[in-house]
């Protein structure tokens, strides 16, 4: 561990030194922007600790990818904006073949990086966060949003309480309460349960909690007050666990608070315990539990001390959203592998790999991730794939998962994100790409 | 009397907003007492922290920025070490590692500044909040932690005859304002009957006139950090079994800075009455005000409780720089 | 033995009162000028620009418009991230609304709306000082923070809260790559370093330290508060709100309220202070000194070879943050301008002390 961390450094300095004495290293460079301090560590080290660890197992157990070393740094961002730019800046340009590919995990970082990837042509995946435009490759050329966006959670969530109320109908009068961060992050849902209201007629309201979300007193008094059908919990960090003891305090049931899924891992819920139990939220991609992956990883990784976290937490649910995260980068590097050959790629052709994803269950399978994923696929033009989540509520203990899985309604959403990334192209003077002709 | 009009004023609407969301029949009697409370027991909290700064500046002329690293360090220590000991030894150790930290503090940042202008010493305090901030989560670490004070959290429902849907109390509040109440009559008991308490005032009044009698003012200085140092603990413990024990705890402990302006920068009680009219004010602003405002501006949700008690203690400073129980030789223009 | 000014005999008021007075020191201007403008973008890199020089070079601006209020009027804030605020959203609306004008035009009004409302906020000044007025301006810092959070036409009713930018353009030319936005910031600050530092040397900077010196004596020899600081308020936030225009539009190209909050406003009052209070050449120093510490922190323990983790680094480097700012007003309260000046003090007597 120690001389392998030692050559990485000296690597690095060298890098920093000279960038073109290295171009002839096997090696993939994959930067990880980590927050491991702050109010939000608690959520960030197991997402952390999974990112890092999966990439050590493919160095391991794999020796790379299709012979390509792995090597990465991590950059503390503090899930501060400057400071994810500063940390962009940092680790671009590194490797033989600079950054393969950034996962910033915050979505105001995600804001800011995407305005830089037009010219550094490095992709960004924001696997179930970022822009919900970005699913539209046109316009955002190098985001990712693999397997979800914060519009594809929100209707979801609202079809599902619509099912539970007996049809979408049936939702007329009824109030929704949602208790978000105050952050891009928190309002991205609002554009769409904005739209969904108009077609359903249920009360919205709009509860902004301020960073870092201790203060909530005034927010559930008024939840008290207007006794809403159901609350929306858009959280992160200690404001989850926050607005679960707040409930807990004013008496609100658990039963009817829905999280998105950075809303429902361990550490949202733990510190309220039994307080919790009945809690929902969403879940995509990775559950908690363990399965053929984490036995390689515990076998590869942590039998031989080269663990980065703690073994008992292996398989927590953030832990494991990391793992499937850069998965994903992973397979976007084996795919690209294909068409440009097995040698270390740049951004740009990294970026075809992941437009070009086919993740099916068979290929889950092999990765070990078999009831930990659902498939992935993606094209030039859709960035995202296919959204689908289920719900898993906390029992005291533990998560369960529930059964039935949601997708995202794309008749409402298609002409949202057109609309949004229209928008954005026209503010930023972008060139839309045209995706029939790069495939010709 | 005729001076004292304008505060007269600010009072008067202050209470007539107060009034308005029970007249004009925006809220039931039942959920106004309920959001009385809420605002009482989240001012206790401000005040404890709040107490804190008074003590300080009181005695040293320094206002204290780190005051809300010291709550975070204190409790993330009480709570670290109830992992292993019981909790009530554990806040005996944690209480000694406070005193510790005063006395660090004292000799290595105080005293090479003494005399130095009050810009300066706010900056170093700074400086030390940084400090403790990285310093507390090496040792401790930066995940949640726990405090179990063994309280049931489920509220109790009370008075249901009386008000329609009852009221809402929670056990804990109560031994919350239990203990603060305890805090202040003891603090005010050693400050009026105690040597070193006479020694801490006549050091509050006159920094040279003390030493010329002979109080060590190093030694005072010492005793105030420390005792600054265990209301930060007591305000840590109250609020990390509230909130879980995480950095942000640092970050709400700002609030104190608008309410010593409110109490007057160097009074016990003023810290108290203090937090208590900012706690009572911005939840009653952000419930009943918020929304008016919402829908007068078409704003994107409420949220007027983080700059509520600034603006407030602005005013107060406009009609009252002294603040409610400050000393009058203040600064002004 | 280099730096003397032996035998250079001021003959006219005009030599007497310029602003560099030593022969030497004009020389070394003009090279250090000739060296940022010319030599800086042959030899550095990228990363260099982007997460040191340009940061630094706003930054600096934002400083010294900081330094105007605190270091030579007297009036401390740690507010002023706010008016950074107002100046960056101010200049987003004026390119959004206004297409056609000039962007030179859109930083000159982006700033005069600041001054309005530093003039606002700096109405307590009148009535309190010290520590109080402080507090005051923590008032418009949160305020700030709120309303470009809420009200949803400052932000173009973006569905996330977060605005963006296109690159700047200016008479054909558009501010794109790192090397352009360094000379395009470059430009703009010397001018107002230069705009800077004859408003002190002049009337109204003689003001203000008159005033900040001793107020009372100050209105007793004719000099109004009421105009002097509110001046000082109005310039320190136009000064401000140009900053925060160029730091959303150059450095950050899309951003979110909190891109302005209290860290900011405290890392500013750091930089003067650490840089020197009433110091021009402080701003510089200070702002340098902020911008760079917690980057070399970082890159330390890597450099040195020594695998810690990153949350070990990060918690370092904010206690070594923490430490060093406490050492720095232990050793030298006036800041890094003093040991500057005293450095040359030394040097004019230099190899020859007695």
């Amino acid at each position: 561990m120690k001389v392998k961390s030692i050559v990485v450094a000296a690597a690095v300095a060298a890098a920093f030194a000279s960038p073109a004495a290295f171009a002839q290293a096997k090696e993939q460079f994959f930067p990880s922007l980590v927050y491991r301090t702050g109010p939000y560590a608690p959520n960030g080290i197991p997402f952390a600790n999974g990112f890092a660890d999966y990439l050590k197992l493919i160095n391991a157990r794999d020796g790379g990818i299709n012979g390509v070393k792995i090597t990465f740094e991590e950059c503390e961002t503090g899930y501060a904006t400057d400071k994810g730019v500063e940390c962009y800046e940092r680790l671009k340009g590194k490797g033989p073949t600079g950054a393969t590919v950034f996962q910033p995990l915050s979505t105001g970082i995600t804001f800011a990086l995407t305005d830089k990837s037009f010219n550094d042509h490095i992709p960004i995946i924001t696997a179930g966060y970022g822009r919900a435009d970005s699913v539209d490759g046109t316009v955002f050329a190098w985001n990712f949003p693999l397997g979800g966006t914060y519009w594809d959670a929100a209707d979801m969530l609202v079809q599902f309480v619509g099912k539970k109320e007996g049809g979408l109908d049936k939702l007329k009068g009824k109030k929704i309460a949602l208790v978000y961060h105050d952050s891009p992050y928190g309002k991205e849902p609002i554009a769409l349960l904005e739209e969904r209201r108009k077609m359903h007629g249920y009360q919205l309201m709009l509860l902004p909690v301020t960073h870092p979300g201790v203060e909530q007193k005034a927010t559930w008094l008024q939840i008290r007050q207007q006794r809403p059908d159901y609350v929306f919990l858009w959280g992160w960090g200690v404001m989850n666990s926050t607005a679960l003891k707040e409930a807990v305090a004013t008496g609100y049931p658990r039963e009817k608070m829905y999280g998105v899924w950075w809303s429902g891992a361990e550490p949202d819920v733990a510190p309220v315990g039994e307080g919790a139990k009945g809690y929902n939220a969403l879940v995509f991609l990775a559950p908690a539990g363990q399965g053929q992956v984490h036995k390689d990883i515990i076998k590869y990784v942590y039998d031989k001390g080269q663990g980065t976290g703690k073994k008992e937490d292996i398989g927590d649910v953030l832990y494991n959203r990391g793992l499937v995260s850069v998965m994903m980068a992973v397979e976007g590097v084996r795919r690209a592998h294909i068409k440009y050959g097995k040698r270390p790629l740049k951004g740009e052709e990294v970026r075809w790999g992941l437009e070009n994803l086919a993740i099916d269950e068979a290929a889950i399978k092999r990765l070990g991730f078999a009831g930990f994923m659902t498939p992935v696929s993606t094209s030039c033009v859709n960035h995202e794939g296919d959204a689908q989540a289920r719900i898993h509520t906390w029992d005291g203990k533990k998560w369960v998962v529930q059964p039935g899985v949601y997708h995202a309604d794309t008749s409402i959403l298609k002409p949202m994100i057109r609309a949004s990334a229209e928008k954005y192209a026209a503010e930023k003077k972008i060139t839309k790409r045209d995706c029939a002709k790069e495939a010709g | 009397m005729r001076k004292n009009w304008p505060v007269l004023a600010l009072g008067a609407a202050l209470l007539v907003g107060l009034a308005l969301p029970l007249a004009t029949g925006a809220s039931s009697l039942g959920f106004y007492i309920e959001v009385l409370l809420g605002g009482l027991m989240t001012g206790v909290l401000y005040s404890l922290v709040a107490l804190g700064f008074a003590l300080i500046f009181k005695a040293s002329g320094v206002f204290n920025f780190a005051q809300g690293a010291m709550v975070l360090f204190a409790a993330l220590a009480v709570a670290r070490l109830a992992e292993a000991v019981p909790l009530w030894l554990a806040i005996v150790l944690a209480t000694a590692i406070m005193v510790a930290l005063a006395w660090v503090i004292e000799r290595v940042v105080l005293r090479p500044l003494v005399n130095q202008e009050g810009v300066t010493l706010l900056m170093a305090t700074l400086g030390v909040t940084y400090f403790l901030d990285g310093f507390g989560q090496t040792v401790w670490g930066s995940d949640i932690y726990k405090i179990d004070l063994g309280i049931a959290k489920e509220p109790v429902m009370i008075l249901e005859k009386l008000f329609e849907g009852g009221i809402l109390v929670n056990k804990e509040d109560f031994l919350v304002a239990m203990v603060a109440a305890g805090l202040v009559a003891g603090l005010t008991l050693f400050f009026q009957k105690t040597a070193t308490g006479r020694a801490l005032r006549a050091v509050a009044d006159d920094h040279q006139a003390a030493q010329s009698v002979g109080i060590p003012l190093n030694h005072i200085w010492v005793i105030i950090w420390s005792v600054a140092g265990f209301v930060a603990l007591v305000a840590g413990v109250i609020w990390g079994s509230q909130l879980g024990v995480q950095f942000s705890l640092a970050q709400v402990a700002l609030k104190a800075l608008p309410v010593v302006i409110l109490g007057g920068f160097t009074s016990i009680a003023g810290a108290i009455v203090g937090g208590l009219i900012i706690g009572v004010g911005e939840k009653m602003a952000e419930v009943f005000l918020g929304p008016v405002l919402v829908k007068a501006f078409d704003l994107a949700g409420g949220g007027i409780e983080n700059w509520f008690a600034y603006v407030l203690a602005l005013l107060f400073l406009l009609v009252r720089p002294e603040g409610l129980f400050g000393e009058k030789h203040i600064d002004r223009v | 033995m280099l730096y003397r000014e032996n035998g250079q005999f001021k003959s006219t008021y005009a030599s007497d009162q310029q602003m560099l007075p030593i022969a030497q020191d004009r020389v070394f201007m003009v090279l250090l000028l000739a060296f940022a403008f010319i030599g800086v973008p042959l030899v550095t890199s990228d990363y260099v620009f982007l997460s040191l020089l340009i940061p630094f070079l706003i930054l600096t601006l934002a400083a010294i418009g900081l330094n105007l209020l605190v270091g030579y009027c007297g009036q401390i804030s740690i507010g002023h991230a706010a008016f950074m605020a107002v100046g960056a959203y101010a200049a987003y609306n004026l390119v959004l609304r206004v297409p056609q004008l000039n962007f030179l035009v859109v930083l000159l009004l982006a700033g005069l709306i600041a001054a309005v409302i530093g003039v606002l906020f700096g109405i307590p000044s009148l009535r309190i000082k010290g520590l109080y007025l402080a507090v005051a301006t923590l008032a418009a810092q949160f305020f700030s923070d709120w309303m470009f959070a809420r009200v949803k036409w400052f932000t173009n009713y973006a569905h996330s809260g977060s605005v963006q930018t296109a690159p700047i353009e200016l008479f054909g030319w558009t501010v794109e790559t790192p090397v352009e936005k360094y000379l395009f910031l470059l430009a703009v600050l010397v001018v107002f370093t230069l705009v800077a530092k004859n408003l002190v040397r002049g009337h109204i900077g003689r003001e203000w330290m008159a005033m900040r010196d001793m107020d009372v004596a100050a209105e007793v020899i004719g000099i109004r508060p009421v105009y002097a600081k509110l001046t000082a308020f109005a310039v320190s936030a136009f000064y401000c709100g140009v900053a925060g225009a160029l730091w959303g539009f150059v450095y950050l190209g899309s951003w979110e309220p909190l891109a302005f909050n209290l860290n900011l406003s405290l890392n500013l009052l750091f930089m003067i202070i650490i840089g020197g209070m009433g110091s021009l050449l402080g701003s510089y120093f200070g702002a340098a000194f902020i911008v760079a510490l917690p980057i070399l922190l970082d890159q330390v323990p890597i450099w040195l070879g020594v695998p810690i983790s990153t949350a070990t680094s990060a918690h370092l480097a904010l206690m070594i943050f923490g430490a060093l700012i406490v050492f720095f007003l232990i050793v030298e309260p006036h800041g890094l301008a003093r040991l500057w000046a005293i450095g040359k003090e030394k040097l004019r007597l230099w190899p020859f002390p007695h």
